[in-house]
C-alpha cells in the first residue's frame, strides 16, 4: 500500500505555492464581492432615495445599474434553482404531489408573467414597507417566473428518467435521499439544467426591462438598473442613450457568458450519460482557473468534506422498498379521495377568480376578451407561419454547413437574449412616420424576441440529418423541390416543432408589451388581449388584469393541449430519426 | 450446515399488476438457499424471472408471498452485505474509477482515509491499478466490469449478486474477467462468503458454479437442480464438462407431460402456440431463413445436437431457444431430447425460392399461430377488412403485460408481412387485408 501511495503523490504535478490562476481566483473573487456590498448598501435603503437619486441618461452611470440588474438576474436564477431542486424532486418522488405539481407547472408556464407584476407588486411592497428592497423583491420576482419553470421541467423530466440501473445500483449500496439527489439525481440533470439554465436567463432579460420600472396606477417605482435606464431612454426619445444601454446589456451579456455559462457548460460535460466521444468537448479558461487554483481548491474541500458529513446525518437508505412500487388495490381509495380534495380545490379557486372579476367587470366584457384573445391568436399564428416560412430553409441550409452552424448558433442564442423591446422605439417612429396600421404593423414586434427559438432548434435538428442520409439523397440524385419535401423537412420537423412551441409561448408573453408601444409621446395600440392587460395595469384596474391574466391563460393551455402537444408527439412518432 | 446458510428463499411469488387490475405472475414457489462458499447458478431465459428473484434477494423490490431471508434476518430493504454486479454495469459515468469504487464506502459513512485505503485495496486486487483517475467511458467493456467488480468488492459483502455481469462483452474478454474472478475466488482473497449468478449461458454456469438451479418462463419456477462437483479450474473440453452442457440442454428443453394449470406459457415444455395468448417472441424472417439452410445442409443435413448447433451459430440459450420456439410453432422443426430436426415442411421451405418461402410460410402462420389466425379471421369477416390495433392488444392485454403485448403483437405482424398474410399500417394503426398496390 505504501507503494501506491508514493506513486499516486507522484503523478501530481509540482506547483508554485502561489500560481497565476490563484491571481485571477483572488481578483474575480474581490470583483464579486465590491458589487455585492455596493448593491446591499441599495437595497436597504428608503424607497423615497429612489427619487433622490433618479435614474440618468448619463453613460458614466451604466456599469453600476449594469451590476444592479445583474445581480437581481442572478439572485432570481438562485432562487429559480432552489425552486426546481425542491419543486421538481417533490414532483418526482410523490406520485400524488405529481397529479398537482406537474400540471399547475403548466399552467404556471402559460400565465402571462408580465401582466402579473402590478398584482404582485403590492405584495411584495408590503414585505418591506417603505424600503427599496420590497420593489428588488418584486423585480426579481418577476425576473424568476421567467426563469423557473423550463428549469423545473427540465429537472422532473431527468429525475423520470434516471436509468434504472443507477437507480438500483445506489439503493444496493444504501444511499440515503439526501446522498442520492446529490450523488446521483443532480449529476445526472445537469448538462440539461445548465441548457435551460442559459435559456432561462435569455428569457430574464425580456423582463429584467419590464421589471425595474414599474407603473401602478399611480405608483411609479423605477429601480436602478438597465431597465429603468431605457424606459428612460425611451420616454425622452434619447436614441443615443438607447445604443448605450445595448451597449452595456451586450458587455453584460458577455460576462455572464463568460465567467458563468461557458465554465458551466464545460463543466457539466462530464455528466453527459451518452458515452460516445463526438464533437470536442467544450473548454473555459475560468473552468481552467478553478480546476488549477489551489486557493480554490483549498476552499472546496472543506465543502466536500461537509457534503461528506451530511450524508451520513441524512437517514440511510434501504430502510424501505421504492415508494412507486405499490399494488394496484392498496391505493385505488386513497386515489379518489385525493381527487375528489384537489377537484374541490380547483373549483373553489375558480369560483374565486370568477367571483373577484364579475365584482369589477361587466358580464359581456367577458366575451369581449375572448373576442381580443382571437385577435392575438391570429397575430401570434401568422407571425409563427411567417418565422416558418422564413428561417426553417436557412436553418437547414446553415445547419447543413458545419462550420456556419458554429458561428451562427452562439449569434441566434444571443439575439434570442436580447430583449426586443428595445427595438419598439424604431418601431414605432417607422410606423407613425410611415401612418400604418398598428394594428398590424405592431405585431411583428411580438416575435422580434422568440422567432430565433425556430432558427436555432431547426439548426440543431439540421445538424443531426445524417451524412449517409444526405449521401443517399445526393446519390439518387432527389433535388429541388423533391429534396426539400423527403428530405431536409421531415428530418427536422420534431426540432422544429419544439421551436415553434417555444416561440409560440413567448410570443403571446410579448403581445403584453408588444400590442402597446411608445415612444416619447406617441403612444400606438393594436387590438388585442395584450393591450388590453397592458391597458388595465396602467389604469390599476385589478379585476381586469385577473380578467386578462386567466383569458390569456385558458388560450395558451388549451392551444398547447389541443395544437401543439398532439402536433410534437406526431411529429415524434413519424419523423424520429433512429 | 443450518448455521452456514447465508440465504434462505422460502416460496417466493412475485407478480406485477396488470392494467385491468388483475395480476401477472412472473414467479412462483421459488425456493433456494445459499451455504457458506457456494456459487449458485440461476440459469433459464430471458422472461424467466431470474432478474426479478436477484432483485428480491437484494431487497430492491417486494415479494407478493414468501420471504427472502438474509443471516437468518427477514429481507425487507436492501440489507446491508449484499452487492450486486449488474450487466449493464452501472457506474457513475461523471466519476472516475477511484471515485466509483469509493462511493459504496462513502454511503457507509465511513471517514475519508479508511475509504481510501479500502478503495485502493480493491481496485489492486481486481486488477485495475494505474486507471484510478480514468472516466468510465474512457475504458474498454472488460475494465469497466472490472470497476463494477471493485466497487461490488470493497463494501466487503457477506452475498455477491452477480446479474449477467459478462453478456455484456465480448467471448474473449467475458473469459478473462470470469477466470480472474474464479482464480481470485478459488484463492481465497475476495472478502466474500457467497455468490448468486444469474446468467443464460449453459457454458458459464458449468463453468462457475457450485450448483444450478434450471428456471422456465412464465412464470418462472425451479423446474431443476443440477450440482456441479467437478474440481476448479474446469476445463470446457473435459467429456465430463460437455456432458453436463449436455444434460442441461436437455433439461431446459424437455417436454413436462403434466398439464399445466394456466394456458398462457410458451415452451419447448409443450406444444406451443395453442392460444391467442401465447406470448411471441420478435424472431426476424431472415434469422428464420438461415436457421434453417444452415439446419438442412452439411453436415447436419436435417439434424442436430442443441449444443453442438448453438456453439456451431455462436448463440446462446437466449438467442437460440425463441428461434427454435419459433420454428417449432410453424412446424419446420421439432425439438426433441436436446436435438433439433426438420420436418418436412422444414426441408421444404430450405429448399424453396423466396416466393414460395413466403407462401409456405404464411400458410403455416396462419394454421398454426394462433393470434394469426385470430387477426386473420376478423379482417375477413369484416365488410371493410381492417381492424384497428387496440382491438387485438386489448384481447392480449388480459393475459400478458401490455409491453410484452406490444412486442407480441409486433412479432405476428412482421411474420404475417413477410408471409403476406395481412397488412398492418402503423401511421393509422390499423390491420388490414390489403397491401399497397
Amino acid at each position: 500500500m505504501t507503494r501506491r501511495a508514493s506513486t499516486l503523490i507522484a503523478v501530481q504535478p509540482r506547483r508554485p505555492p502561489f500560481g497565476v490562476w490563484d491571481a485571477v481566483a483572488i481578483v474575480l473573487i474581490l470583483g464579486a464581492l465590491v458589487i455585492l456590498a455596493e448593491a446591499a448598501r441599495g437595497v436597504a435603503l428608503p424607497l423615497g432615495a429612489l427619487d433622490e437619486t433618479p435614474i440618468s441618461l448619463d453613460p458614466g452611470n451604466l456599469p453600476g445599474y449594469a451590476a444592479r440588474t445583474a445581480l437581481r438576474m442572478i439572485t432570481a436564477l438562485a432562487l429559480s434553482l432552489l425552486f426546481t431542486f425542491t419543486y421538481a424532486t417533490l414532483a418526482a418522488r410523490s406520485r400524488r404531489a405529481e397529479q398537482v405539481l406537474v400540471p399547475l407547472l403548466d399552467i404556471l408556464q402559460s400565465v402571462p408573467i408580465l401582466g402579473f407584476i402590478s398584482v404582485t407588486i403590492v405584495f411584495f411592497m408590503s414585505l418591506a414597507p417603505g424600503r427599496v428592497l420590497g420593489a428588488e423583491f418584486a423585480a426579481v420576482f418577476a425576473i424568476f417566473t421567467s426563469q423557473a419553470w423550463n428549469m423545473a421541467f427540465s429537472f422532473y423530466q431527468s429525475l423520470r428518467t434516471v436509468p434504472d440501473d443507477l437507480v438500483e445500483a445506489s439503493r444496493c449500496f444504501r444511499f440515503g435521499a439526501w446522498m442520492r439527489f446529490w450523488r446521483l439525481d443532480v449529476p445526472f440533470a445537469m448538462p440539461a439544467l445548465v441548457w435551460n439554465m442559459m435559456m432561462s436567463m435569455s428569457g430574464g432579460w425580456f423582463f429584467v426591462v419590464a421589471s425595474e420600472a414599474i407603473t401602478v396606477g399611480d405608483t411609479t417605482v423605477t429601480l436602478p438598473g438597465i431597465g429603468s435606464y431605457i424606459a428612460l431612454a425611451i420616454a425622452q426619445r434619447d436614441l443615443v442613450a438607447i445604443g448605450w444601454a445595448i451597449g452595456a446589456m451586450l458587455v453584460v451579456i458577455a460576462i455572464f457568458d463568460q465567467l458563468m455559462f461557458r465554465p458551466l457548460v464545460a463543466w457539466a460535460d462530464k455528466f453527459r450519460f451518452d458515452q460516445g466521444t463526438g464533437a470536442p468537448p467544450p473548454t473555459s479558461w475560468v473552468l481552467s482557473m478553478v480546476r488549477g487554483s489551489r486557493l480554490v481548491r483549498m476552499a472546496a474541500a472543506p465543502v466536500a468534506a461537509a457534503m461528506r458529513w451530511s450524508y451520513r446525518l441524512s437517514p440511510k437508505g434501504g430502510g424501505a422498498v421504492a415508494g412507486r412500487e405499490r399494488t394496484t388495490a392498496q391505493s385505488s381509495l386513497g386515489d379518489r379521495v385525493f381527487t375528489a380534495v384537489v377537484l374541490v380545490a380547483v373549483a373553489v379557486a375558480i369560483w374565486q377568480i370568477v367571483r373577484y372579476v364579475l365584482a369589477g367587470v361587466p358580464l359581456s366584457e367577458i366575451a369581449t376578451a375572448l373576442l381580443l384573445g382571437l385577435a392575438t391568436m391570429t397575430r401570434v399564428f401568422v407571425l409563427i407561419a411567417i418565422a416558418s416560412l422564413i428561417w426553417v430553409p436557412i436553418g437547414i441550409k446553415i445547419g447543413l454547413a458545419p462550420r456556419l452552424a458554429r458561428i451562427v448558433q452562439p449569434i441566434a442564442q444571443f439575439l434570442a437574449a436580447f430583449p426586443a423591446n428595445l427595438l419598439f422605439p424604431i418601431a414605432v417612429s417607422g410606423i407613425v412616420a410611415f401612418r400604418l396600421d398598428p394594428n398590424i404593423w405592431l405585431s411583428p414586434l411580438m416575435i422580434l424576441g422568440t422567432q430565433w427559438y425556430i432558427l436555432f432548434n431547426v439548426i440543431a435538428g439540421a445538424t443531426t440529418i445524417p451524412g449517409e442520409l444526405r449521401d443517399v439523397a445526393t446519390n439518387l440524385r432527389v433535388r429541388g423541390w423533391l429534396w426539400w419535401r423527403k428530405v431536409a423537412l421531415p428530418a427536422v420537423f420534431p426540432f422544429y416543432v419544439t421551436g415553434a412551441i417555444t416561440a409560440s409561448g413567448g410570443s403571446w408573453n410579448a403581445s403584453i408589451v408588444a400590442e402597446v408601444a411608445t415612444w416619447g409621446n406617441d403612444r400606438l395600440e393594436a387590438a388585442g388581449l395584450g393591450s388590453y392587460i397592458a391597458r388595465a395595469t396602467e389604469a390599476g384596474d385589478y379585476h381586469r388584469v385577473v380578467l386578462g391574466i386567466a383569458v390569456m391563460s385558458a388560450f395558451v393551455v388549451i392551444i398547447n393541449r389541443v395544437f401543439w402537444r398532439p402536433l410534437y408527439l406526431w411529429a415524434e412518432r413519424k419523423f424520429r430519426l433512429g | 450446515m443450518e448455521s452456514a446458510v447465508l440465504l434462505d428463499v422460502q416460496g417466493l411469488r412475485k407478480s406485477f399488476p396488470r392494467p385491468d387490475g388483475g395480476e401477472l405472475l412472473v414467479l412462483d414457489d421459488v425456493n433456494l438457499r445459499v451455504a457458506d462458499g457456494e456459487i449458485v447458478g440461476l440459469l433459464g431465459r430471458s422472461g424467466s424471472g431470474k432478474s426479478t428473484l436477484l432483485r428480491l434477494i437484494a431487497g430492491l423490490s417486494r415479494p407478493a408471498g414468501g420471504a427472502v431471508s438474509y443471516l437468518g434476518k427477514r429481507v425487507e430493504g436492501p440489507p446491508p452485505g449484499v452487492a450486486i454486479v449488474f450487466q449493464s454495469f452501472a457506474l457513475f459515468p461523471w466519476l472516475t474509477v477511484l471515485q466509483n469504487v469509493e462511493i459504496g464506502l462513502e454511503a457507509l459513512g465511513l471517514p475519508a482515509a479508511a475509504i481510501r485505503q479500502r478503495a485502493l485495496a480493491a481496485i489492486d486486487l481486481i486488477g485495475l491499478d494505474g486507471f484510478e483517475s480514468a472516466y468510465p467511458r474512457e475504458l474498454s467493456g472488460g475494465m469497466r466490469q472490472r470497476v463494477g467488480f471493485a466497487r461490488a468488492l470493497v463494501v466487503h459483502p457477506n452475498i455477491l449478486l452477480l446479474d449477467e455481469p459478462f453478456s455484456a462483452l465480448d467471448v474473449l474478454t467475458a473469459e478473462t474477467v470470469r477466470t480472474d474472478f474464479l482464480d481470485l475466488w478459488q484463492e481465497g482473497k475476495l472478502p466474500i462468503k457467497g455468490v448468486v449468478l444469474v446468467t443464460h449461458n449453459i457454458e458459464e454456469a458449468v463453468q462457475m458454479c457450485d450448483r444450478v438451479l434450471l428456471f422456465s418462463t412464465n412464470p418462472g419456477r425451479i423446474i431443476g437442480e443440477i450440482v456441479i462437483d467437478l474440481p476448479q479450474p474446469r476445463d470446457r473440453l473435459d467429456p465430463m464438462f460437455t456432458a453436463l452442457v449436455d444434460r442441461i440442454y436437455v433439461a431446459m428443453t424437455a417436454r413436462q407431460e403434466q398439464p399445466q394449470r394456466r394456458p398462457t406459457r410458451m415452451g419447448m415444455d409443450r406444444l406451443p402456440g395453442t392460444g391467442i395468448d401465447t406470448i411471441l417472441p420478435e424472431v426476424s424472417t431472415n434469422l428464420v431463413s438461415g436457421l434453417l439452410e444452415r439446419l438442412a445442409a452439411a453436415p447436419y443435413s436435417g439434424r442436430a445436437d442443441l449444443p453442438d448447433f448453438a456453439s456451431a451459430l455462436h448463440m446462446e440459450v437466449d438467442d437460440l431457444f425463441p428461434i427454435a420456439e419459433t420454428l417449432q410453432m410453424l412446424r419446420f422443426v421439432e425439438v426433441e431430447g436436446g436435438d433439433i430436426k426438420l420436418t418436412e415442411d422444414g426441408t421444404d421451405f430450405a429448399s424453396a425460392e423466396t416466393d414460395v418461402r413466403k407462401h409456405l410460410f404464411g400458410r403455416n402462420l396462419l394454421a398454426h399461430v394462433p393470434l394469426a389466425g385470430h387477426i386473420r379471421r376478423v379482417l375477413d369477416e369484416r365488410a371493410h377488412h381492417t381492424a384497428p390495433k387496440g382491438r387485438f392488444l386489448d384481447e392480449l392485454e388480459d393475459h400478458m403485460t401490455p409491453d410484452v403485448a406490444e412486442q407480441t403483437l409486433r412479432a405476428v405482424t412482421s411474420w404475417a408481412r413477410y408471409g403476406e398474410a395481412f397488412a398492418y399500417d402503423d401511421h393509422n394503426q390499423t390491420f388490414s387485408l390489403e397491401n399497397p398496390a
